[in-house]
């Protein structure tokens, strides 16, 4: 109950809708009990009694009176419904919200298809209980409850005797819901396993090609898909077992009435009518029990999947802003790091240890270092992204945690290592982080990022839509409109981490030339392993397992004989003799 | 398609664009439906006659149920004969029994039946996807190709398992109430089939109408997952841009548009049932009044009356349920067409059916004037004659987008030339089977990607009989070694897919340990070291050099010194080859080749 008391204010500002429905649905039962009524009245008072003037109102009532239970089914199923969708459509904005403002440290363990999961088939579990469940319950009680007090009406023998198998119904019943209920619970684990492998498949299928691992994923696939197939017959022999049982003692229970009121009718003490009115009766006991086991389980699902947005809606957002931090237009960009270590959640071994470095405003700082070494990590702490375990990350002299977290945001301009592109148009691709943006300005940036021309080649140049993650893009197209998104924002610190690995040199130099221009006055952090990306850094950090191992100038670092100055050895042993080469 | 949806789209002009499915409302379509039957014939010998007697056997119970009953009101409960009431109450008794155990059987064999064909459809389906080429791959979000194998093929399991046999149930249901009621009094039965035309005309008409509202439910749906899986993915560039309230602008309108839309569709469902019950109670009346009627006139017996209730009772289920399995028939005809659809797609690089193994690839390869365009639009290649020796070291150099990946990748034949042929050892590609030709030739590509799994798991997928100790030596190989043991369980650290945990060096030297494992004749590096370090990428080489005695690599890098060594650089400007030689003889020709290399080196100088 918790689960629903938590989502409630997602549901409860209906509840008008609710109580609406409610009152429809009682007034719907209600007149259900009509049609026996009305037979039995036919027979008794009509036909045994010879009483044949009452027919015309017999027949008409009953029209009426099935005319207003269909307008307040209508409005019963109408209102239930809107109720429910309601409920999704808040919950849907309030889950897309949480997820736009969880942490890069939720999602470098999450799996997309669980989330998505999450907001869809969850929210759908719990909106049927909302719409359906909750009234099916008490129409239930309510159906019975009625159904039973007529036929204790007519007959109080008839009514015990007849239903007294109703306690082995109830025992089938519960005993179907406790084995279906796993059942279809491995069901959905079964088809959400296959959908993840049919998911992870599609997207991996370069590799899986590049690999000619085709029939070693058809494999796999076929244990997903078996499976999917047992669990489902697994079901389907519960099914077989108790439905037909169920059914069996329903009839048992028909056959007993006929036999039984058959008999009390010869006795003269049951109208024939109202046995005939009970067939009918019985059903409207027997049919709503027999469901009894899919409402609980109705019931639970939705219990289940209710508790599984409350885990998202639940999860910490523990990079937020600080309340009294004031609003702020333009940074300078001074950074300083101040032994600032920092672990990964979940991690034992640290990623950065003891951090300590200052960048004054238009500077040029160069990371290098090798894989793993922590260069993105550094970055993604500037931003925040990350919380560091201990040191003090300060912009302007100020701590980064006392910015807003989206004035900070909005003033790093950052190249991701992975250039993600969006199904849109290149346009709207460059524009992401100002859609308010001119096409000038659009196209300003493109040229710094040397996208241009390639741009321009393309059929419908700026307005090309482009495909999931960028498709038909080379690899070095997609990097440079990551580069135009960034500088488009016109940031007071840039951040490229490796944004140029997949560019050629000449292009990446054009890049770094238009930069220069660009970045007057602002702070430019560089990740790379090309030396000479870096070379004209005013300061490189070379980083070896998380520490800062030599630091200084392209010239002073060549000096210390160290890390660095073997790394442009590598590069550039042949510089003399490739010089010498002359044409 | 005849109507629009009238719902408007508010999402359509917003900032991301998903290319949506249309609304198929596919006529009957028998060359499909006999595609589909061709799934049930496997158990057509013995699953389904044995259900279809079950069904028979089930049904002629509840069809002889009503009559018994007014058989015992007329015959034994007014004239009072207590015996005959005792015996037919205990036929009928036997009657369910057997009912009970025909149900048993029906509902069990006919599940198996359609998890059985659902099974299959899927099985071939996903099949049929690892044979098609990139092509197919690169058209079509990997959204859309999940939802066919996924929720396509669940729409058509209901049809297989109680779609068909209900079918068939209900047809023997109607045409059974029908001639009892007949047999009972025509003229009865008549009056009341009245109504008949009208349960059918809302059992179809306007479930058509239900049915196309829930279709556009479903569509906007769709874009709503589409984007929903999207904003997942790319949550760091939106976090990094605080869009994030721009974002939630979208999805506003994405969630109003479906909101509307589902409200319409309510509006429309929640007519049904109500409409159902009313000319059900249509059918009610006439029988109450014109069958005391006929009481009176003694042309019916109240037993007969009472059968009669009973049946009308049971008159709507059958027709009902014809309305939906109609529907579903329909829905099922949008899916199987989805479905269909792709099992026609032929790979665009196909295996000829009398393609020959690829012996042990020696390594010599040879472009013959090969053009290629990927969409017809804009070349990739132009003419463009290469030859690689065996054995030997080739570096494709030159500016993005020039088309080095292209070149590669009709290598691997992920696609084919437009014009031209491709040769290894003398074998125009086209004529070899894939299989031999791809699992001698691994390639490192520029996007990596990393399973979910443990690390062991992702690197043995390059050979999966590979043992733990030959993994770990690939691992080793590559430089990968050191950071994985440092991992907190090793090689059995568990990642989601891509891998967020890891550096993206890391992920690169865990696919390139994968390509190793596998063991190739060609390897190709597709800037496999771009976001590796220089000294990590040296160890890579100098075992490289070990591994790759006298077999053939292709590398393509930005970095001087990843090229330098090799034994032939082909040069590339815009789909075109510029030059080929060694880096002396380049060097000393003078041309695109050493203007890159002095620009590299004067980029250091000035700048
Ligand atoms: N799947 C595709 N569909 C359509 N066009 C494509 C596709 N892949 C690449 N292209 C286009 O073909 C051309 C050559 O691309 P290719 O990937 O071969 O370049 P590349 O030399 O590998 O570049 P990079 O160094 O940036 O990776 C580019 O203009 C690119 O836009
Ligand atoms: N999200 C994460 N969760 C846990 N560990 C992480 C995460 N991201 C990175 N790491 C680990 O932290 C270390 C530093 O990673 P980082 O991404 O900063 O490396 P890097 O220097 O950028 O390397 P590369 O050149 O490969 O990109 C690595 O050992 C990596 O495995
Ligand atoms: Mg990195
Ligand atoms: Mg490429």
């Amino acid at each position: 109950m918790n689960t629903f008391k938590s989502l409630k204010e997602f549901y409860w500002p209906d509840k008008r809708l609710f109580i609406w429905s409610i009152i429809f649905l009682i007034i719907m039962t209600i007149l259900t009990m009509a049609y026996p009524i009305v037979l039995q009245f036919a027979i008794d008072e009509v036909v045994l009694s010879a009483n044949w003037g009452l027919l015309p109102y017999l027949a008409g009532g009953f029209v009426v009176i099935t005319a207003l239970k269909a307008a307040a089914t209508y409005n019963h199923q109408y209102y239930g419904d809107l109720f429910g969708i309601r409920a999704v459509y808040r919950l849907r904005s309030r889950l897309y919200k949480k997820l736009q403002y969880l942490p890069f440290r939720f999602y470098d363990n999450a799996k997309t298809g669980d989330l998505m999961s999450r907001l869809t088939a969850d929210v759908e579990g719990f909106r049927f209980f909302l719409s359906f469940g909750c009234a099916q319950l008490l129409n239930l009680v309510l159906l019975v409850t009625f159904s039973f007090a007529v036929m204790m009406y007519y007959s109080v023998p008839l009514a015990l005797v007849s239903l007294a198998a109703m306690p082995f119904l109830a025992v089938a019943v519960y005993r179907f819901d406790k084995r279906v209920h796993p059942a279809f619970k491995n069901i959905r684990l079964s088809f959400a396993s296959l959908t993840t492998k049919v998911q992870e498949n599609v997207s991996g299928m370069s590799t899986v090609k590049s690999l000619s691992r085709e029939d070693f994923e058809m494999g796999r696939f076929d244990g997903k898909n078996a499976d999917y197939k047992d669990k489902s017959l697994y079901t389907s022999t519960i099914w077989a077992k108790f439905f037909p049982v169920m059914e069996l003692i329903g009839n048992v229970c028909v056959v007993v009435l006929l036999g039984f009121g058959g008999y009390l009718v010869i006795q003269g003490q049951l109208q024939l009518g109202q046995l005939a009115a009970s067939f009918s009766l019985i059903w409207y006991i027997i049919g709503p029990l027999m469901n009894l086991g899919f409402i609980i389980n109705t019931f639970s699902q939705s219990k289940a999947s209710g508790e599984r947005i409350v885990e998202v809606l639940d999860e910490k957002e523990d990079i937020t802003s600080t309340t009294f931090s004031e609003p702020v237009d333009r940074l300078n960009g001074e950074i300083v790091f101040h032994h600032v270590t920092h672990t990964y959640p979940g991690e034992t071994q640290k990623a950065l240890k003891d951090i300590t470095f200052h960048a004054s405003p238009g500077e040029t700082i160069g990371l290098i270092g090798a894989t793993g070494a922590g260069k993105t990590t550094i970055t993604q702490l500037i931003s925040r992204f990350y919380k560091p375990d201990e040191g003090e990350v300060l912009i302007d002299g100020r701590a980064i945690n006392q910015y807003r977290l989206e004035d900070l945001r909005a003033h790093v301009g950052f190249v991701l290592q992975e250039s993600f592109i969006f199904s849109s148009t290149i346009r709207d691709n460059i524009a992401y982080g100002r859609p308010d943006a001119s096409l000038k300005e659009v196209i300003d940036a493109a040229k710094r990022a040397q996208a241009h021309e390639f741009i321009m080649e393309l059929q419908d140049g700026y307005e090309t839509v482009l495909g999931e993650r960028g498709m038909g893009l080379s690899g070095g197209q997609k990097q440079r409109i990551s580069i135009a998104r960034a500088i488009l924002i016109n940031p007071a610190i840039l951040v490229l981490d490796d944004a140029t690995s997949a560019v050629d040199m000449e292009t990446e130099h054009r890049i770094q030339a238009a930069f220069q221009e660009v970045m007057k006055g602002r702070t430019t952090f560089v990740i790379a392993h090309r030396i000479s990306s870096l070379k004209h850094a005013d300061q490189i950090l070379v980083l070896e397992n998380g520490r800062i191992a030599e630091r200084g100038r392209h010239e002073e670092l060549l000096k210390k004989e160290g890390i660095y100055k073997n790394i442009y050895d590598i590069q550039f042993q042949d510089r003399e003799t490739v010089m010498q080469e002359k044409v | 398609m005849k109507k629009k949806n009238a719902v408007p789209n508010r999402a359509d002009k917003g900032r991301f664009r998903y290319s949506q499915d249309q609304i198929i409302d596919k006529a009957f379509n028998w060359e499909q439906i006999r595609r589909l039957l061709h799934y049930m014939k496997p158990y057509s010998k013995k699953l389904l006659p044995l259900a279809v007697i079950a069904m028979l056997a089930a049904t002629s119970v509840r069809l002889a149920a009503p009559v018994l009953i007014g058989y015992t009101i007329d015959e034994a409960i007014q004239p009072g004969d207590w015996n005959l009431l005792m015996g037919i109450t205990i036929f009928i008794a036997s009657m369910y029994a057997l009912a009970w155990i025909a149900n048993t059987f029906r509902i069990k064999w006919i599940n198996q039946m359609g998890q059985y064909i659902i099974y299959d459809l899927r099985k071939d389906l996903f099949n049929h996807l690892q044979k098609l080429s990139h092509r197919f791959f690169d058209q079509r979000s990997a959204g859309s190709i999940l939802v066919r194998v996924t929720n396509d093929i669940n729409s058509l399991q209901e049809l297989f398992t109680n779609g068909v046999i209900n079918l068939l149930m209900d047809i023997v249901m109607l045409v059974g109430i029908i001639s009892i009621l007949f047999v009972l009094s025509p003229e009865l039965t008549i009056a009341i089939m009245i109504v008949l035309p009208i349960m059918f005309y809302i059992s179809t008409n306007l479930r058509r109408k239900i049915r196309r509202s829930w279709q556009t439910v479903r569509l906007k749906q769709s874009t709503l997952n589409s984007h929903l899986n999207e904003s997942i993915q790319g949550i760091r560039v939106t976090q990094a841009y605080t869009q994030e309230k721009e974002n939630m602008g979208y999805f506003t309108d994405l969630n109003t548009d479906n909101y509307e839309a589902w409200e319409q569709a309510t509006r429309k469902s929640a007519m049904f049932r109500p409409l159902v019950e009313l000319s059900n109670a249509a059918g009610t009346a006439i029988l109450i009044w014109y069958g005391i009627y006929l009481i009176n006139a003694e042309s019916i017996t109240i037993g007969e009356f009472v059968a009669f209730a009973t049946f009308l009772g049971m008159f709507w289920e059958p027709i009902s349920r014809l309305g939906q399995i109609y529907n579903q028939l329909l829905m099922a005809m949008a899916s199987s067409e989805r479905i269909f659809e792709y099992m026609d797609e032929k790979p665009s690089v196909p295996e000829k059916p009398n393609a020959k193994e690829l012996k042990a690839i020696k390594g010599d390869i040879r472009l013959e004037s090969v053009a290629f365009s990927y969409d017809d639009k804009r070349t990739a290649l132009h003419e463009m004659d290469l030859h690689m020796k065996p054995g030997q070291t080739f570096a494709l150099v030159g500016h993005t987008g020039s088309g080095k990946t292209t070149i590669v990748n009709l290598i691997s034949r992920f696609y084919d030339p437009t014009k031209g042929r491709v040769l290894i050892d003398g074998n125009d590609l086209r004529n070899v089977t894939l299989d031999s030709l791809r699992s001698q030739v691994s390639m490192v590509l520029q996007d990596t990607f990393i399973f979910s799994g443990t690390i062991m798991e992702n690197i043995r997928f390059g050979r999966p009989d590979a043992s733990d100790e030959e993994v770990k030596k690939a691992a080793y190989h590559v430089g990968a070694d050191g950071f994985i043991r440092a991992l907190k369980n090793g090689y059995e650290t568990e990642v989601e897919e891509r891998g967020n945990v890891l550096s993206v060096g890391e992920r690169q030297l865990i696919s390139f340990a994968r390509a190793l494992l596998a063991d190739p004749r060609i390897l190709i590096l597709d800037e496999a070291t771009a976001s590796i370090d220089t000294e990590t990428e040296q160890i890579i080489q100098s075992a490289l050099k070990k591994l790759l005695e006298g077999r053939t690599a292709i590398m393509i890098a930005h970095r001087l010194s990843t090229i330098r060594e090799a034994d032939e650089i082909v040069v590339l400007d815009h789909g075109r080859m510029m030059e080929q030689g060694s880096h002396h003889e380049l060097m000393k020709q003078g041309g695109e080749y050493y203007r890159l290399v002095r620009a590299q080196f004067n980029v250091l100088d000035t700048g």
